[in-house]
């Protein structure tokens, strides 16, 4: 083993153009530390969702190089990437005609691992996500509720152990009871599956509380990478409005209680 | 002489017609499927090609039935025969309702879903069969089944050209001005669409989205 902490993912004078003219990403430089959970922070359309599709190679860069685990997404076999980077959306985007267990087991299945071990770590990956598997595992999407579709969402990312976890606003669609138990959980989560996470946010609470870094974009460029602490600290004119007002809503709570 | 007792003495002769009737939808049937199910496939991968091929398409049905069966009659091998003309020109017909259900039950399905399967790593063919097709199932019988009914129907004017059917009934009915015999081709075809359109229907509800079960 190497024991230099080497970057999981790495941004290296990336840019992404749509029609070769408008660019939504200019020259990008970013490290992403193993085992670190960066949460990209942005307004929509600031380039964080596209970003993010750049590492599972989802988008393809028009300029630049994106390695990881130190190798050019282009030099992956991009199945193989795929599969070795686990995904999660806002939709959740669950197979509709599969069952819980099936949608979960859906990449140990196309890895082509025995029937036992996959059905052992669909009950294990399952129980992570707070979903008893003899309750869910025969129901289909639409008879779950948006927080366990989120939940087998990201079972379904977690089963095949991906080193790597993207995850785009997976909390987004939720009612805010529902996201903040799903928030806590992932705190949780994280703690004990130390995996490199991507996590795309527009939401500065969100980001402060589970981060490890926070990296903020606008505009198609990376404006700064923080520590939740040094982000509410920041002076830079970029991360101001995004402390502005979360301490507007801070002070209202207090004021109110 | 009434309609049943018509039907009672041509017993014979309206079951061979009823045969050749059913050959003529069914051969045609298949190759529309066989074509039109790939087809529409490729129409959801080359956008570009949608409005030539939906559009070639739908010129074809603006033809009438009839002046298509003349058209085609110099075509070599296929103006040969009175049936194989049939069928090029059923399966023309029925091609539209496949290809575009086919196209749009693929287009139709949701774009987290297939952004997600894409991000899990599936190859295109994974896709393919593992997620559009089994999501586009429903609506491809659906086309299949409007293809079939409105292939039985013109498969009547099939005997126009001596393809043989149910048609050979209603034309002779038609020139001996007898509604008997007219209706003694009439009535199987229209009961042979109604039980096309019956198990079609009773497929097409048997693949909808998520299979209603409990346990499996």
């Amino acid at each position: 083993m190497n024991p230099t902490p080497a970057a999981a993912i790495e941004f290296v004078n990336v840019t992404y153009r749509i029609n070769g003219n408008r660019t939504l990403i200019s020259d990008l430089n970013l490290s992403i530390r193993r085992g670190e959970t960066l949460m990209l922070l942005g307004r929509s359309g600031s380039g964080k969702t596209t970003t993010l599709k750049l590492i599972n190679r989802l988008l393809a860069q028009s300029d630049g190089k994106v390695l990881v685990d130190g190798r050019s997404t282009t030099d992956w076999d991009v199945i193989r990437l795929r599969r070795h980077i686990g995904y999660a959306i806002q939709e959740a985007g669950l197979f509709p005609h599969y069952s819980v267990e099936k949608n979960v087991a859906l990449v140990p299945r196309l890895e082509r691992w025995e029937p036992a071990r996959i059905a052992a770590r669909v009950r294990e990956v399952l129980q992570l996500v707070g979903l008893p598997y003899g309750e869910y595992s025969d129901r289909y999407p639409d008879q779950l509720s948006g927080g366990q579709r989120q939940r087998v969402g990201l079972a379904r990312a977690l089963a095949a152990d991906p080193e790597i976890l993207l995850m785009d606003e997976p909390f987004g669609a939720l009612d805010p009871i529902t996201r903040a138990e799903l928030q806590h959980e992932f705190l949780e989560l994280k703690r004990t599956l130390s995996k490199t996470i991507v996590f795309v946010t527009h939401d500065v609470a969100e980001a402060l509380m589970l981060g490890d870094r926070i990296a903020l974009m606008d505009n198609g460029k990376l404006k700064g990478v923080f520590a939740p602490a040094e982000f509410l600290r920041s002076p830079d004119d970029s991360v101001q409005p995004y402390v502005n007002a979360f301490r507007a809503t801070r002070q209202i709570l207090n004021s109110g209680a | 002489m009434s309609l049943p007792e018509f039907l009672a003495a041509h017993k014979r002769e309206v079951l061979t017609l009823s045969g050749e009737h059913l050959w003529l939808v069914g051969v045609s049937m298949l190759l529309a499927v066989a074509i039109g199910v790939p087809l529409g496939i490729a129409l959801s991968r080359r956008p570009a090609l949608r409005s030539l091929i939906l559009g070639a398409n739908n010129i074809m049905q603006t033809i009438p039935s009839l002046a298509l069966f003349g058209l085609l009659l110099p075509v070599p091998w296929i103006g040969a025969r009175a049936d194989r003309l049939a069928i090029l020109a059923l399966t023309l017909y029925a091609l539209l309702p496949v290809v575009r259900n086919t196209y749009t039950g693929i287009a139709g399905v949701d774009a987290p879903v297939r952004e997600a399967a894409v991000a899990m790593g599936l190859t295109p063919r994974q896709l393919l069969w593992q997620v559009e097709l089994p999501l586009a199932s429903n609506v491809i019988v659906a086309g299949i089944r409007t293809a079939t009914v409105i292939t039985v129907g013109v498969a009547t004017i099939a005997a126009a050209i001596g393809a043989g059917g149910l048609g050979e009934f209603i034309f002779r009915g038609l020139a001996m001005v007898d509604n008997n015999v007219i209706l003694a081709g009439a009535i199987p075809a229209a009961l042979m669409a109604l039980c096309a359109d019956f198990v079609l229907g009773a497929i097409q509800r048997s693949l909808v989205r998520r299979p209603l079960r409990i346990h499996h």
